[in-house]
C-alpha cells in the first residue's frame, strides 16, 4: 500500500474536450434519435459527467488503488469476515469469454456449459453442508438469509400455518439476522447466551410455541464457540414445529469435520465470498446461495435449474416456488469462482482448510491472552473475541481515559494489518472480533502477535500514540460527525456556496 | 453524573414529561443523551399524529447508534420543537430544556405509571 | 500433505499446537459432539491441478454457444473500453472489503463517491446510495421505501409495462413484507394514466413505479404524473437502464423521489447474468429513508478531505429490525465498472452510444418489417429495444436463429406472437443484414 495521500477525484481532472473512448462510425443511417425523439422525452440538462483521457484515467485510478488495503496487501484478521487468499485462477476462470459473453436469455441449450457450473456447484455445497440442494441465485449473505426466512414462511403457509410469525435469534445475533427477518415480515423474539457465550437453552424452552416460525443461529457462534448443544436445540424446535436456519458465516472452521444438516438445520445460507474464497471486492459482489434439506426443494426460488431426463439442463420457473428474489441465476462470475475454488480443493484438502483455520485462531488467542482480556476461555474455532486491553496495559473499562478497542484497531493500521472487527458482538464493550483464516502463514501471526503485543506497551508507556493513531496512513482519523451533519453524498455537494 | 430534575415524570427507557395543565413536553433525559452521545438527527412525528403509550414514536440518531422514542403517555401531538431540525446538538446541550415533542394528554392517570426523579435517580444506577 | 493455499508446514503445525496446548489437529474439535463428526471425507471430487481445471473449463466452455446478441430484456450487450477490465481486476481494489477502516480504504471509498456522483447526475436525483445488488431487488427495495417513508400507508402500484422479472421480485418481496401491490393497466404499451388517477383516488398509495424504457422499450411520457401523485402523497418511483439516461429525460427532470434500476448496461458484461449492479438514487429529504451503504465526504484530523460510510444509523447492524433494509454492502466492485466506464465515456461517448444504438434498432425494425413476416404491436417511441408481432411460430424461428449463431430477441411476454429485439452500438450492419437475411430464409414452422 502506498501512504501517499492521493485526494483527487475525477471531477477534478476533467477538462472541456477530452474524452476516453473509441466507437466506429455507425453505418445504419437513416434514423436520428436527436430529430425523431419528441424533445418531452429528452434531458433537458447535462448529467455532468467527467471529461477525461484514458491515460488520465488509468493512472487516477492506480493512485486511487494505492490507498488502499486488501488480502493480497497484508493480514486481514476481519472477524466473521473470513478474509482468506482470493486464488488468481478463480478470476481467470470467470473471464472466460465462453461464460463472459453469454447473455442471461438466451436458451438454455446454447449455455449447458454455464449450467454445469451452476448444477455442479450445487451438488458440491450440498455435499460439504449435508442438505438436499441449493438454489445459487441469491446475491449476498443478507440476501441468501431473506431467501432461506422465505423458504420457512413459505413452508408454513403450505402447510396452512399462518400463526406461525415469530423468530428466535440469539441476543449475540449479527444485525442482518434481525434485519432479514423484519424484512421477511417476522417478529423477533430474542434467545439469551448463557455466561460461555452459548445459546441458554432454559431461557429459550419457554418461547416456543406454536407462533414459532424457526429459529436462526450460527455455528461456531459469532463469539468463536461451537454451541454444543445444539442436538437439544434442533430437537426442541422441531418438536415445536419450527425449522431450524443456519447462518453460514462462519462455516469454514466446519469444513471436512462437522456439516450443518448433520447438526439438524433444515434451511442455510452459504456466503461464498467468505469460506469458498471469492474476493469480497471492497463490499461486492458476493454471493449467498441457499441451502435446505430433502423436502424443501421445491420451495426454492424462481429461475431453478433442473436435469431433465435426457441428461441436459433446463431453467424452471415452478409454481411451487417462494417466489423470484433475482433477475437471473445470481452472480454467475462469482459462481464460477466459488466452483473453481471446490476443484482445487477437493476431497483431499477440504478438512484440512476446516482444521488450519481453527489453529491459526486459537494460536493467536494463546499467544495474546495475557495481554488482552479474554472472556471466554477454552477452544475458539475460527476466530474469537477479546474485550479490549487488560487492565494492567490501560484496558481498564472502569476508567475513563482507558484505552479503547479502536485505539488499538487504528494503531494496528500503522503497523500494516488490517484491524480486526470492533465493537462486535454487542456482549462486550470493546469487542475485538479477530479471525485470521487458514492461509496465513505461522509467520505472519507471528508477526502480527509480536505487533500486538507492542501496541499493549505502548498503551501502557505512551497512550498518546493510540488514542491518535494511525499517523502512518494515508490520512488520519476521520470525523464522523461532521461526515453526518455537514452531508457531501456527491461531488456536486462540494461546488455549492 | 447525569442531571436528573423534580417534578417530572420518567420512564424506563428513559424518556422525561414535564406536564402543564393539559400538556404534556416529551423529550429524553439527561442520561439518555450521555449514552448516546453526539446527537446528529432527530425522528420527529408530525402536529396532530396520535402517540400511544409504550409505542415509538420517532428516534434519535448519533453517528454509531440510534435509539427509539417510546411514548410514556398517550396524546396528540400539538406541536414538535422544529429547533431541534437544525441544531439535534441542542439535546446534548440541555435534554430538559430541548423538549422533543408537546402533547394533549389523553389520560393523566397513565402518569402514575410512571417513576418520579428518585426512583428515576435510582433506575439509572442499577 | 502439502496444499498450495495453505502455508502451513508439519513442523509449523507441531509448534502451533504446543501453544495452544493441542495434542493434534483433531483436537482442536473436542468439545463437538462426536456424533455430529463426518466419519468419512466429504464427497467431493478429487483435487484438481490448475491446468487440469483450464481443461476442464475448455469443455465446458465448448457447451456453451455464445450468439450475436439482438436481445436486451433487461441486459444489454455494450462496448465495454478494455481499461475498464484491467483496472478493475487490481487486487488492491479486488481483495479488500467494506470499508470498515476509512484510512485504509480510500481507494474504495473514493471510488463510491464517484460512483455515486455520476449516478446522481445521470438521474437528476440529488443523491445515490453504493449501489444495490441489481435492478429487481433495487425496485424491490423502492418499493419497501414508499411504504417506511409514508408510515401509514400499505399500498404501491406497479406499472404492468415493468419487465415480468422486476415485477416477480417485487411481489415475491412485497408478499412476504406485508405490503399490497396492485398492477396498473397498460394501454397501448405505456401506463394507463386515466387507470393510475383512479387508483390514486383512495388516498392510501405509498408510492408508484414505473419504467423508462418500459418492457417493451417503449418511452413513456410521464408529463404531469409526478404531480398526480404527490396530490396523493404518494412517492413517484422511475425504474429504468442506466444508460438510455444519457440522452432520455431523467427522473429527476420527470419530478420522480426515488430513481432505481440496473446500470449494467453502463460497461458490465453480460457473464450470463451476474454481478449487475442495481441503483437506488433519491432526495436529500428522504435519505434517512434510503437503503443500502452510503459514502460521505469530511475531513480527517489533519483537516483534509476524505471520505466514510456514512448515515449508518439506518443500517442493519444499527437498527437491527428496525432498519431500512437488510443490505449490509453495495455490490463494491462493481461500482468501480461503472465509474471508470462513465470516466472514459463522458456525456459526449455516452451520447454517442445511444445515438448508435437507436440507429442500429431502427435499422434492424424497419428491416424486419420489410421483410413481411413481422407486424408492429405499439405505435411508440423506441430508444434500442422494441417489440414486433411475428405472424409465424415465433418460438420456432427464435430456435433457428440460436441454431445459426444468433440470438434474435426474446419472446415477449404476455404478446401473442411478440418479440422484443434490441441493438447496441456494439452490431454492425452486416450482423443486422445476416440476421434479417437468416429469418428470411427460415421455412420451418412457416407463416400461419
Amino acid at each position: 500500500m502506498n501512504r501517499t495521500y492521493y485526494s483527487k477525484l475525477i471531477f477534478e481532472l476533467s477538462r472541456p474536450g477530452r474524452t476516453g473512448y473509441s466507437l466506429p462510425p455507425c453505418t445504419m443511417t437513416g434514423h436520428d434519435l436527436n430529430t425523431e425523439l419528441p424533445d418531452a422525452l429528452k434531458r433537458q440538462t447535462s448529467p455532468r459527467l467527467p471529461e477525461v483521457d484514458e491515460p488520465t484515467v488509468a493512472r487516477h485510478y492506480t493512485n486511487m488503488s494505492g490507498n488502499n488495503f486488501g488480502v493480497d496487501n497484508g493480514f486481514y484478521p476481519l472477524g466473521s469476515c473470513t478474509m482468506k487468499y482470493n486464488p488468481k485462477l478463480n478470476d481467470e476462470m470467470a473471464a472466460l469469454a465462453a461464460f463472459g459473453r453469454l447473455h442471461p436469455s438466451q436458451p438454455a441449450e446454447t449455455a449447458q456449459g454455464a449450467l454445469e457450473v451452476y448444477d455442479g456447484l450445487q451438488r458440491m455445497l450440498a455435499e460439504v453442508a449435508g442438505m438436499s440442494a441449493f438454489t445459487l441465485n441469491p446475491y449476498a449473505g443478507a440476501h441468501g438469509e431473506l431467501t432461506g426466512l422465505m423458504v420457512i414462511r413459505s413452508y408454513h403457509r403450505k402447510r396452512g400455518d399462518t400463526r406461525r410469525t415469530k423468530i428466535i435469534v440469539p441476543d449475540s445475533a449479527h444485525g442482518t439476522n434481525p434485519a432479514s427477518a423484519a424484512v421477511c415480515g417476522l417478529q423477533i423474539v430474542e434467545v439469551k447466551s448463557k455466561p460461555d457465550g452459548t445459546v441458554d437453552v432454559d431461557d429459550l424452552r419457554p418461547l416456543l410455541g406454536d407462533d414459532i416460525a424457526g429459529m436462526m443461529m450460527t455455528n461456531p457462534n459469532t463469539l468463536g464457540i461451537f454451541e454444543r448443544e445444539i442436538p437439544e436445540i434442533a430437537r426442541l424446535v422441531h418438536e415445536c414445529g419450527g425449522l431450524m436456519y443456519y447462518d453460514g458465516a462462519n462455516l469454514n472452521p466446519m469444513l471436512g469435520v462437522c456439516r450443518p444438516g448433520d447438526m439438524g438445520f433444515d434451511v442455510m445460507h452459504i456466503n461464498l465470498h467468505k469460506t469458498f474464497s471469492t474476493p469480497h471486492g471492497g463490499g461486492g459482489p458476493g454471493a449467498g446461495p441457499v441451502g435446505v434439506r430433502a423436502g424443501l426443494e421445491e420451495l426454492l426460488p424462481n429461475p431453478q435449474v433442473v436435469r431433465q431426463a435426457d441428461g441436459t439442463l433446463a431453467l424452471r420457473e415452478s409454481d411451487g416456488a417462494l417466489g423470484q428474489i433475482s433477475s437471473h441465476l445470481g452472480n454467475f462470475a462469482v459462481l464460477i469462482r466459488a466452483y473453481t475454488y471446490l476443484l482445487t480443493v477437493g476431497r483431499q484438502h477440504l478438512r484440512q482448510v476446516g482444521q488450519l483455520s481453527v489453529l491459526n485462531a486459537n494460536y493467536i488467542k494463546e499467544s495474546l491472552k495475557a495481554y488482552y482480556e479474554l472472556p471466554i476461555g477454552g477452544l475458539c474455532k475460527h476466530e474469537f473475541v477479546f474485550d479490549g486491553l487488560r487492565p494492567e496495559y490501560g484496558g481498564a473499562h472502569s476508567e475513563a481515559d482507558h484505552i479503547r478497542t479502536l485505539d488499538v484497531a487504528k494503531r494496528l493500521l500503522d503497523y500494516g494489518f488490517h484491524a480486526p472487527t470492533v465493537y462486535f458482538p454487542l456482549l462486550f464493550h470493546e469487542a475485538m472480533m479477530i479471525e485470521p483464516t487458514e492461509s496465513e502463514s505461522k509467520e505472519t501471526l507471528d508477526a502480527f502477535i509480536d505487533v500486538m503485543k507492542q501496541i499493549a506497551e505502548e498503551a501502557k508507556e505512551q497512550p498518546d500514540t493510540l488514542r491518535t493513531a494511525p499517523h502512518a496512513t494515508p490520512v488520519r482519523r476521520l470525523d464522523d460527525v461532521k461526515a453526518v451533519k455537514e452531508p457531501r453524498f456527491t461531488y456536486f455537494d462540494y461546488e455549492q456556496p | 453524573m447525569a442531571k436528573v430534575l423534580e417534578g417530572l415524570y420518567y420512564a424506563e427507557s428513559h424518556e422525561y414529561v414535564r406536564v402543564e395543565g393539559e400538556f404534556g413536553f416529551i423529550g429524553i433525559t439527561d442520561y439518555a443523551q450521555e449514552q448516546l452521545g453526539n446527537v446528529v438527527y432527530v425522528d420527529m412525528p408530525e402536529v396532530d399524529d396520535a402517540v400511544t403509550a409504550g409505542d415509538d414514536f420517532g428516534a434519535v440518531e448519533s453517528v454509531k447508534a440510534a435509539s427509539d422514542l417510546v411514548a410514556p403517555v398517550s396524546g396528540t401531538v400539538v406541536e414538535v420543537n422544529t429547533a431541534l431540525e437544525d441544531q439535534p446538538e441542542l439535546i446534548n446541550q440541555d435534554a430538559f430544556a430541548n423538549w422533543i415533542i408537546k402533547v394533549k394528554l389523553d389520560d393523566t392517570a397513565e402518569l402514575d405509571s410512571l417513576m418520579d426523579a428518585t426512583a428515576y435517580a435510582a433506575h439509572c444506577e442499577a | 500433505m502439502t496444499f498450495k493455499y495453505l502455508p502451513h508446514t508439519d513442523e509449523d503445525i507441531r509448534a502451533m499446537l504446543d501453544v495452544v496446548g493441542a495434542p493434534s489437529l483433531d483436537a482442536l474439535y473436542d468439545e463437538v459432539p462426536d456424533t455430529l463428526k463426518l466419519t468419512k471425507p466429504v464427497s467431493l471430487p478429487d483435487a484438481m491441478s490448475e491446468e487440469e481445471i483450464r481443461r476442464h473449463f475448455e469443455e465446458l466452455g465448448r457447451k456453451n454457444q455464445p450468439l450475436v446478441c439482438f436481445a436486451g430484456d433487461g441486459a444489454y450487450d455494450h462496448y465495454s473500453p478494455s481499461v475498464v477490465a484491467a483496472l478493475t481486476s487490481r487486487s488492491e481494489f479486488l481483495t479488500s472489503y467494506t470499508p470498515y477502516q476509512a484510512e485504509i480504504s480510500q481507494g474504495t471509498l473514493q471510488y463510491i463517491f464517484e460512483f455515486q456522483t455520476m449516478m446522481a447526475g445521470l438521474t437528476g436525483m440529488d443523491l445515490s446510495n453504493a449501489s444495490m445488488y441489481d435492478g429487481s431487488t433495487a425496485t424491490a427495495e423502492a418499493m419497501m421505501m414508499c411504504v417506511a417513508a409514508a408510515k401509514k400507508r400499505n399500498r404501491v402500484l406497479l406499472a404492468s409495462t415493468l419487465p415480468p422479472r422486476i415485477r416477480k421480485v417485487v411481489l415475491t418481496y412485497a408478499g412476504y413484507h406485508g405490503v399490497n401491490v396492485d398492477l396498473i393497466p397498460q394501454r397501448d404499451g405505456t401506463t394507463d394514466r386515466e387507470a393510475l388517477a383512479a387508483m390514486l383516488a383512495t388516498d392510501d398509495v405509498a408510492g408508484v413505479i414505473v419504467g423508462q424504457p418500459n418492457y417493451y422499450g417503449v418511452i413513456e411520457d410521464f408529463t404531469g404524473l409526478a404531480d398526480l401523485c404527490h396530490a396523493h402523497k404518494a412517492l413517484f418511483v422511475v425504474n429504468g437502464r442506466a444508460s438510455a439516461l444519457g440522452v432520455l429525460k431523467s427522473p429527476g427532470e420527470w419530478g420522480a423521489d426515488i430513481a432505481c434500476g440496473d446500470a449494467q448496461s453502463l460497461g458490465l458484461p453480460l457473464n450470463y447474468g451476474g454481478p449487475y449492479i442495481g441503483y437506488l438514487c433519491t432526495t436529500k429529504a428522504l435519505v434517512r429513508k434510503m437503503p443500502g451503504r452510503l459514502v460521505g465526504g469530511t475531513t480527517d484530523a489533519d483537516g483534509r478531505r476524505a471520505f466514510v460510510l456514512t448515515m449508518q444509523a439506518r443500517e442493519q447492524h444499527i437498527r437491527r429490525e428496525k432498519a431500512t433494509s437488510n443490505i449490509c454492502t453495495s455490490q463494491g466492485i462493481m461500482c468501480l465498472y461503472v465509474a471508470i466506464y462513465l470516466s472514459l465515456m463522458g456525456e459526449k461517448g455516452l451520447r454517442e452510444v445511444n445515438e448508435h444504438s437507436y440507429a442500429a434498432a431502427h435499422y434492424l425494425h424497419d428491416a424486419l418489417l420489410a421483410t413481411g413476416r413481422f407486424e408492429p404491436v405499439f405505435d411508440q417511441p423506441f430508444l434500442e429495444e422494441f417489440c414486433l408481432r411475428y405472424k409465424g411460430d415465433a418460438a420456432a424461428l427464435h430456435r433457428y436463429c440460436a441454431d445459426h449463431g444468433f440470438l434474435a430477441g426474446v419472446l415477449a411476454d404476455g404478446i401473442d406472437g411478440g418479440m422484443l429485439f434490441a441493438a447496441t452500438e456494439r452490431r454492425t450492419k452486416e450482423e443486422t443484414d445476416q440476421l434479417v437475411g437468416l429469418i428470411e430464409k427460415f421455412k420451418e414452422g412457416g407463416l400461419k
